[in-house]
């Protein structure tokens, strides 16, 4: 019996319960004698708070407590911490001011929690939020990125409002290129501001029991034992072993659900400090509101060429919005998830990039979907566009001559690729999008009165995050390996533990796919089990496309380890030698006999350990591995992208999207393609239609789907997608990682298209009908 | 939401007398502006009075030339009715555009146009169709009905009953989305009515309004063409994040070509 489903398309495991409504998230838990948790939110993006009086509400009816952001500092709380330290150019540590749980003394962007009111109901805990009256000292509000440096400064221990001023790279080298160079492209470009928009918002639900001080904390997070270990090492909530936090389903999480958050800190400091269960869940504005936001970048660039348009020297110049507070792994979005980036596919000999990190009074900004990688992206592949343009070559050709062919090959910015092959993806996707065949569509368009464009982008990606010496190195405060664990029952199913965090990613059956396939045992006899402290080791959770690079090859790892007791437990009982025994699809055998036993007998015989060599093996098959990887995966893809352009109105249809990546080893085809389709509407959301906007008071104008334009099924295309093959060189499965290479690759492939249709050279995200009409009105900025 | 007294009342009589005796009482027909409003607690009603069960407020009828709509008839009656269709299918596909499924299901004319959105679709079919609304108290001609944004003629209390279409010779609607909310950020009505032309832009400005220069313009001869020269002055339109008030201007003028086009 074979049961290699590695390759297969297996339906989703976890999708009966979601699609059946037997899913279980964190608003669904209910614990008897629960109370509700409501934010008293500012209303004002920077002020000084005078006083909260909270009389009225707490007489309101069915009002519990209600506590402030003071009461909780007077209770000993720590700040909410970010957690990577990035050094500026003159060795110093980024500014962080300190990051309260809920403002005690100033609010520094509108929406962030100043009180929590607990009511025995949402109503009342609601109703009773309005009643507490926040007296504001209203400053004026630093918004524009772009100024932060001559606004009013908002911390005291930060001057200029820059957290940081980090570089990466060779200064003196990059200059030199781009002074003797034969050409110079330069590009000035805003990577707009985005809002995550999970589908389930953010819960928690705290649970403290005065009798044993422990403290379970139910939430929306990807990954619980950060949340554990920030509440007991940064906050002081509870010591690790009294604190149990669940993440059970999670809707969606896309970077938002990584990060430690005042609401989810607030609610379980309330519960231990009232001793009662609480339950907060967002509404949709406060997820607006309060969710980190993400990306956020203005950039300039400068590509140096010679005469052929091989690429001599690339600078980048960034400022990086962090919103009012460095959020969790705020710092190393810009930086380390981003400067790295910016070889691309390229074999660009120097590259010098530098970037200010910047506070203002807005949400705090952290990783999202793609999280650095999308910008390094968006703005290499667009400055290559424009520049196969100025130096007369095709998108494609320029990309060819300066494509990196050797592996591996150390870039000029710390990452070392193990492999790709990027003329193979291109070429690819360029078949599967028909590129010869563009002008005569492009033609046919311009009957129609359409303007037809097509664009490019060839993007990479590094996974797997990450070896944590060299995220040490880099400033990480926590390793990023991963655990996993196999318990094989008596009967021979297998439990599988991960610390990996599924969120919609559907580990559940890639993970049984991966296990089953490594033990020759049927997937519907794997239970993959994830989420909750109290039962798994520690885990790094999910982020960063980690999770089968990661804590797949820690599965790995554990299925060797229990095949190699398996072998010896079958030597045992088959009289032979440990180093005699082949392990094949679900079979220990001899070799060179007819002699065998399957894997469940050896279970078996591992829990009813009647005839067993008890003097040198312990009884029972449970193994359990960490694994923490040799070298980040290079994800990498080629992406073409077809729009048509109605000139008088500015509208874009996307008319054919086509994704050729490269993930390594494909487990489960079908889960990998729908990871891209996400990636993809995502991207495509930046591109065309998502877009945060604060006025200059500080106000959110984009607070709810009445503005913030997410992405629908009519505003895409059918994607045709592929992909393929270069296996990751250092992981045992060979895979690199598929979670957020629609986001980041889709973006440019989408402007490159437009630019091409218009004829302009430049156009900002999000390209709305009205910006795309005026760029034609103007008649292109070439 | 705040606590409010609900009533289902099953006559219109029963429904304005509840309203008179409420302290500040609000109807509520598909709820699709209500409910939200409420659930964001921008209002406060002391009664909510659900008109959902009086007969008398749904149905579409065509006599003698006349469609009459019923105020509670929902955006997917209309989308889909044989006696819209054979009257003016412009009207049809105006409701047909609103919102999406769950939103037509719910969503009324009559709510529609009590509420007086200024990117609402229907108020553009009230003022280009020429259409009369009938109230528990009078008739109020379409071109009288809307008075601001978020404003109507209607005194407090009085309820919207039904609206009636005269025959028109042909008309068509056209709307650009609003790519968020599916609004409209321009929707333009024109329409042939006897020997006249009706053009009704919506979601261009703080209120519905016809334009009478592109009126005059296509009275003359109704083509594509009569629309050269003719433009929506900007300073009378809405600027916002999604469109400036040049753009929208400009939309008016794109909108009512194809609209004139689908003639
Ligand atoms: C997601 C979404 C998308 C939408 N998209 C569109 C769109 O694309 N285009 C569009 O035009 N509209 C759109 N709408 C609006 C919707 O279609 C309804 O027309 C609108 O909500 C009002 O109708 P209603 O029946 O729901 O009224 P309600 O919400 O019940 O009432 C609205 C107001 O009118 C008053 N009222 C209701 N009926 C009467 C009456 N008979 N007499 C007097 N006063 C009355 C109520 O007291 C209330 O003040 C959308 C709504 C939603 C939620």
């Amino acid at each position: 019996m074979t049961e290699q489903t590695i390759g297969q398309s297996v339906l989703r495991k976890e999708d009966m319960r979601f699609i059946t409504g037997k899913g279980q998230y964190t608003d669904d838990i209910n614990i008897r004698g629960q109370a509700y948790g409501y934010f008293v939110r500012s209303t004002v993006a920077r002020a000084g708070i005078v006083n909260v009086d909270v009389s009225e509400a707490e007489n309101a009816p069915g009002v519990i407590a209600v506590l402030t952001g003071r009461q909780l500092a007077d209770d000993g709380l720590g700040t909410l911490p970010c957690g990577w330290l990035v050094l500026s150019k003159d060795g110093s540590g980024m500014k962080q001011p300190p990051h309260p749980v809920m403002a005690a003394d100033a609010v520094n962007y509108a929406g962030e929690p100043v009180a929590i009111v607990v009511g025995e109901s949402f109503q009342a805990a609601k109703d009773a939020a309005e009643l507490v009256v926040v007296d504001y000292d209203e400053k004026s509000a630093v918004v524009d990125l772009a100024t932060v440096q001559d606004a009013d400064q908002l911390y005291d221990e930060v001057p200029g409002n820059i957290s940081y001023d980090w570089e990466l790279g060779d200064k003196d080298a990059t200059f030199t290129a781009i002074d003797n160079a034969h050409h110079v492209t330069r590009l000035t470009l805003h990577n707009n501001r985005l809002i995550p928009n999970a589908v389930e918002p953010r819960a928690a639900v705290a649970d403290f029991n005065p009798a044993t001080e422990e403290l379970t904390l139910y939430t929306t997070s990807q990954n619980p034992h950060v949340v554990r270990l920030i509440f007991t090492a940064f906050v002081g909530l509870a010591p690790e072993h009294k604190l149990r936090v669940v993440a059970p389903d999670v809707g969606g999480g896309f970077g938002s659900k990584i990060f430690v958050y005042s609401e989810e800190t607030a609610v379980s400091w309330a519960s231990r400090r009232l001793g009662i269960p609480i339950k907060w869940t967002a509404e949709r504005s406060e997820s607006f509101l309060a969710d980190a936001h993400g990306r956020d970048h203005l950039t300039e660039a400068a590509l140096a060429m010679d005469e052929e348009g091989n690429f001599l020297g690339l600078y980048v110049k960034t400022r990086a919005n962090m919103g009012a507070y460095l959020s969790t792994f705020a710092s190393s979005v810009p930086t380390y998830l981003y400067g790295t980036l910016l070889a691309g596919q390229y074999k660009t000999p120097s590259i010098y990039v530098e970037v200010e990190a910047a506070f203002t009074n807005t949400a705090p900004v952290d990783a999202y979907r793609g999280a650095g990688r999308p910008e390094a992206s968006y703005l290499l592949e667009r400055l290559v566009e424009i520049a196969a343009g100025e130096m007369n070559l095709s998108p494609a050709e320029i990309r060819r001559r300066n494509f990196i062919t050797e592996f591996p090959y150390q870039t000029p910015v710390a990452l070392e690729y193990d492999t790709g092959d990027y003329n193979a993806s291109l070429t690819r996707a360029l078949e599967m999008a028909d590129w010869d065949g563009f002008a005569n569509r492009k033609a046919e368009a311009e009957l129609r009165g359409k303007k037809r464009g097509i664009g490019i982008s060839c993007y990479i990606e590094a996974c797997g995050i990450a070896p944590s010496q060299v995220a040490g190195a880099l400033g990480a405060g926590v390793g990023l390996w991963e655990s996993g664990e196999i318990r094989v029952n008596p009967t021979g199913s297998v439990t599988v533990l991960t610390g990996s965090h599924s969120h919609g990613q559907g580990h559940e059956t890639t993970f049984a796919q991966l296990v089953s396939s490594r033990l020759g045992i049927p997937v519907e006899d794997v239970e993959v089990v994830h989420g909750d402290t109290g039962k798994l080791d520690f885990g790094m959770g999910t982020y960063g496309s980690r999770s089968l690079a990661v804590g797949g090859s820690a599965l790995s790892r554990a299925a060797d380890k229990i095949v190699t007791k398996g072998r010896k437990i079958a030597a045992h009982l088959m009289e032979s030698t440990e180093d005699d025994i082949d392990f094949d699809d679900g079979e220990f055998r001899v070799r060179d006999s007819n002699l065998s036993k399957t894997f469940q007998e050896i279970a078996f015989a591992a829990y009813v350990p009647h005839n067993y060599p008890l003097d040198e093996l312990e009884p029972g098959l449970a193994e359990k591995a960490f694994y923490d990887p040799g070298n980040f995966t290079f994800p990498s893809g080629a992406y073409v992208c077809e729009v048509e352009i109605d000139p008088d109105t500015g509208e874009t249809e996307i008319v054919k999207f086509t994704a050729v990546d490269d993930f390594g080893n494909v487990i489960n085809p079908m889960i990998v393609a729908g990871q891209v389709h996400g990636g993809l509407a995502q991207g495509i959301g930046q591109a065309l239609l998502e877009n945060c906007v604060y006025d200059d008071t500080g106000q959110l104008l984009t607070g709810s789907y009445m503005d913030y334009c997410m992405p629908r099924a009519d505003d895409l295309p059918d994607f045709d997608v592929d992909t393929t093959v270069t296996p990751c060189t250092h992981n045992p499965i060979g895979a690199k990682g598929c979670g957020e290479a629609g986001a980041i690759g889709s973006p440019p492939a989408v402007i490159n298209a437009i630019t091409n249709a218009i004829g302009v050279r430049e156009l900002d995200m999000p390209a709305t009908p009205e910006r795309v009409w005026r760029a034609i009105q103007e008649g292109g900025r070439s | 939401m705040y606590q409010f007294n609900y009533h289902q009342p099953q006559t219109i009589e029963e429904a304005r007398s509840l309203y008179n005796k409420s302290e500040d009482g609000l109807y509520l027909a598909g709820g699709h502006t209500l409910i939200p409003s409420l659930r964001q607690r921008l209002s406060s009603p002391s009664d909510v009075i659900d008109l959902s069960s009086i007969a008398a407020l749904t149905g579409i009828e065509r006599q003698g030339g006349v469609l009459r709509i019923g105020a509670l008839t929902t955006h997917d009656s209309v989308a889909t009715s044989e006696a819209v269709l054979g009257h003016c299918s412009a009207l049809a596909t105006l409701a047909s555009g609103i919102g999406d499924a769950q939103v037509r299901n719910r969503g009324t004319i009559g709510g529609s146009i009590a509420n007086n959105d200024p990117a609402a679709d229907y108020p553009a079919a009230i003022l280009g169709l020429n259409a009369t609304v009938h109230t528990d108290q009078r008739d109020i001609q379409g071109d009288n009905f809307f008075s601001g944004m978020f404003e109507t003629s209607l005194w407090a209390g009085e309820m919207v009953v039904g609206i009636s279409f005269p025959s028109v010779t042909a008309a068509s609607y056209v709307k650009f989305p609003n790519p968020a909310s599916r609004y409209a950020t321009v929707g333009v009505m024109v329409a042939r009515i006897d020997d006249g032309v009706r053009v009704a832009i919506t979601g261009a400005a703080s209120c519905v309004f016809r334009a009478s220069a592109m009126e005059d313009a296509l009275s003359s001869k109704l083509s594509e063409n009569s629309l050269d020269n003719v433009a929506i002055d900007p300073d009378t339109l809405m600027s916002d994040i999604h469109a400036s008030a040049e753009y929208r201007a400009h939309l008016c003028g794109v909108m009512a070509r194809k609209a004139v086009a689908g003639l």
